[in-house]
């Protein structure tokens, strides 16, 4: 089952490094990781989605938490969650077909970004689902060129993933 | 004052009375320092390597951290091996590195080397210092890092501009990682699961590794053990943490370990894993590993807990402290038939050797055991003789044995052996070595000699790497590529060179006789033992076998 795992880190150089290192080492596969930072400047925000069986997910966290730079980590899959994905989509595009382009575009609430003589550059932020599907509909265009940032998630409501850790509450289970 | 200053300020503070290093231009700053304080030794070694086993020898010993200092590029590498053997068997180490200036970091300059990158995956953490200032407090926080919960080593990389640098020294009192906060106490609703599990108990087994000894909860353990009557078998890093001599005591376990214990894992209805994590050469075949137990694992590294085994009680926290809350909710009980069938087990299948012809490598071993009672500092290197100090020398007092555990290497031995003797313990300290590892790291017999350390070392010479010997006969049908020896230095003319008194042993008479002198010579000594190079660690479980199939 996929886990989407938020990960508060120090926002300090070569943290990324030692979060990445540590999955490539241990043998844990990441499916899509980003990192961005959040309302304290001290701190960065790791949204991190594995594949595995609850052991797997287990042995993850365990092992991140050891990281000394790791602040706190939610396993934010068990509960209610928003996540969103970005892509960009580059679309062979002919002047004739612009136009049935736009209108699928519309239909996901996609932007167009740019224009080319030939091609048409597409925004569309959502579910995963839905960028997947999104992408699918393009291609028989010829897509040209594609990139996604990776899910971005937070906890629905007014649970939060992890703020008083940032007042230095413990992080782990005592 | 510079930084440079500074630090030699904070390893004041921290207590730091010896480090173990090697200078160079980079790290230049730090030994200019150095040179104006009379409070901390500094001792020379030959070659970075020695610096960080030395270190970690010291720390094994003495429990507090090992303290290490090299430059930047070729002395930083140098340090990777035993870096990594610290982080393998969890020892507290701080380790310095010097580095090139912050403004040439990245261009490839003159003996730039990116070791905070090379070591991530072998310290408990590290830092690369840019920002003068930030010195004490990272200091602080390395040593804190270093020493507390689950320990290892923590490098801290010095660009030299760095260390020129002028700052206000102020050392903080406290350290503030809100990513860092071990569990040290149990959860008290788990210890009282503990409890009532052993209570309902018959067959419990202590399996207790190295994490009794970085917790110093020796007596702890002995108290448990005897409080429920369950036998104790340690792993490998585990010995010395249990008396050698107790009726309680098994051995040694896993793939040399002794058959009773091996056999009481089989049969336990219960173990009770402290400390210990494990290992594959401990459990072997999973599935005929403790099969019909119920589970335990204390460790206050929760990342251990069913890592490997399935635990039916997962508890974190520090042994001792979890111990120290344990005993006291558990009654006396005499398990009388179990102790029976454990005794039955030790008469069925010693440890033992044959008594051929020759002088046999765990004979010298007993006679150092019985001749020093079992409470010397006994260091060794990696391969046969290792395992044979692990079998026969019967430990009697926590932190007494230094040997690599987890990276098993090669050339730990002399060099840490110079940490452990200047860790002023009061007890003899014996290197047991063999012909092919004391030559990784052989040129620290200067050192041993500047320091004017009474070492006494054992060569177990037996013209081969005897242990990579002993897979080939029995996995490679015999066929012993590259493990003999053509060629050997005269080990006791070398002794003599650097001044030391050397002895070669030959039959087990010479040993006999002469093994109380030896033991008694007032400075280092090299004894080059002539053992037969076809000697098998044994009993021996092969791969592929469960931990009831030992041969003998
Ligand atoms: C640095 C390093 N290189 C290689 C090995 C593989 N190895 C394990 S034991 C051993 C032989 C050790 O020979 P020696 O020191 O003579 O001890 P003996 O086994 O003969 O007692 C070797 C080569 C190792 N453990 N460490």
């Amino acid at each position: 089952m996929k886990h989407t795992l938020s990960v508060l880190v120090e926002n300090k150089p070569g943290v990324l490094v030692r979060v990445a290192g540590l999955f490539s080492r241990r043998g844990f596969n990441i499916d899509s990781l980003t990192v961005g930072r959040t309302e304290n400047p001290d701190v960065s925000r790791m949204t991190i989605v594995v594949d595995g069986d609850d052991r797997f997910i287990e042995q993850v966290t365990k092992q991140l938490h050891k990281l000394i730079d790791v602040i706190k980590i939610s396993d934010i899959s068990a509960e209610e969650y928003v996540d969103r994905d970005l892509v960009l989509i580059k679309v062979a595009a002919e002047p004739s077909q612009r136009v049935e382009i736009m209108q699928m575009a519309g239909v996901f609430r996609a932007r167009v970004v740019d224009l080319g003589r030939k091609t048409i550059t597409l925004e569309c932020t959502g579910h995963e689902g839905k960028i997947n599907a999104f992408e699918e509909s393009l291609r028989p265009y010829g897509i040209k060129e594609l990139v996604r940032t990776g899910k971005v998630a937070m906890l629905r409501g007014s649970k939060l993933s992890g703020d008083a850790e940032l007042t230095g509450r413990r992080k782990d289970g005592e | 004052m510079t930084v440079a200053e500074a630090i030699v300020r904070c390893l004041e503070k921290e207590g730091v009375k010896v480090v173990f290093g090697y200078p160079g231009g980079a790290i230049l700053p730090v030994y200019d320092a150095l040179y104006h304080t009379s409070n901390i030794k500094h001792v020379l070694v030959r070659h970075e390597q020695g610096a960080v086993h030395a270190a970690d020898g010291y720390a094994r010993v003495t429990g507090k951290v090992g303290v290490c200092m090299a430059t930047s590029g070729p002395g930083a590498t140098n340090l990777v091996t035993g870096i990594a053997n610290a982080y393998m068997d969890s020892i507290p180490l701080v380790l310095f590195t010097g580095q090139v200036p912050v403004s040439q970091i990245g261009t490839d300059s003159f003996q730039e080397v990116d070791i905070t990158g090379i070591t991530l995956p072998i310290t408990k953490h590290n830092y690369l210092v840019k920002d003068p200032d930030k010195v004490p407090s990272i200091v602080k926080s390395a040593f804190h890092i270093a020493s507390t919960g689950r320990p290892g080593p923590v490098l801290i990389d010095l660009p030299k501009d760095v260390t020129l640098a002028k700052i206000d020294f102020k050392y903080p009192t406290a350290v503030k990682l809100r990513g860092y906060k071990p569990t040290y106490r149990g959860h008290p609703y788990k210890i009282r699961e503990v409890a009532e599990i052993i209570r309902k108990s018959q067959r419990p087994v202590i399996y207790a590794g190295g994490g009794i000894l970085s917790s110093n909860a020796a007596d702890e353990l002995v108290q448990l053990a005897e409080t429920i009557s369950a036998p104790v078998t340690n792993t490998f890093m585990g010995l010395a943490s249990f008396p050698g001599d107790h009726p309680l005591f098994l051995g040694m376990l896993g793939l040399h370990g002794t058959r009773y214990a091996n056999l009481a894992i089989t049969e336990c209805d219960l173990l009770i894993a402290l400390g210990a994590r494990f290992d594959d050469r401990v459990v072997l075949k999973l599935g005929a590993f403790a099969p019909n137990a119920t589970v335990i694992h204390i460790d206050i590294d929760p990342a251990e807990i069913g890592k490997i085994v399935k635990t039916h009680v997962p508890l974190v926290g520090d042994v001792k402290h979890v111990l120290k809350a344990l005993v006291p909710l558990l009654e006396k009980v005499d398990r009388s038939e179990w102790l029976e069938r454990i005794q039955q087990l030790k008469e069925q299948y010693p440890l033992t050797y044959g008594e051929g012809a020759g002088l046999k490598p765990q004979f010298i071993i007993e006679e150092l055991c019985r001749l020093t009672k079992g409470r010397a500092i006994v260091v060794t290197d990696v391969g046969q003789h290792q395992m044979w100090v692990a079998q026969y020398y019967r430990f009697h007092e926590p932190r007494s044995l230094v040997s690599s555990g987890g990276l098993g290497t090669m050339g730990f031995g002399l060099p840490a052996a110079v940490g452990a003797s200047m860790a002023e313990s009061g007890k003899q300290v014996i290197l047991v070595t063999g012909d092919g590892s004391i030559q990784m790291t052989m040129q620290e017999l200067g050192t041993l000699m500047e320091q004017e350390l009474p070492l006494k070392i054992f060569v177990m010479n037996n013209f081969s790497l005897g242990m990579v010997r002993q897979l080939q006969k029995f996995y490679h049908e015999g066929r012993y590529m590259a493990t003999t020896f053509r060629f050997h230095p005269d080990f006791p003319l070398l002794a003599q060179s650097y001044g030391m008194k050397a002895y070669t042993l030959e039959t087990r008479e010479d040993a006999v006789h002469l093994l109380p002198e030896i033991l008694s010579e007032p400075g280092p000594v090299m004894v080059n033992c002539l053992i037969p190079p076809e000697e098998d660690v044994m009993p021996m479980v092969l791969a592929g076998k469960g931990i009831d199939e030992a041969i003998d």
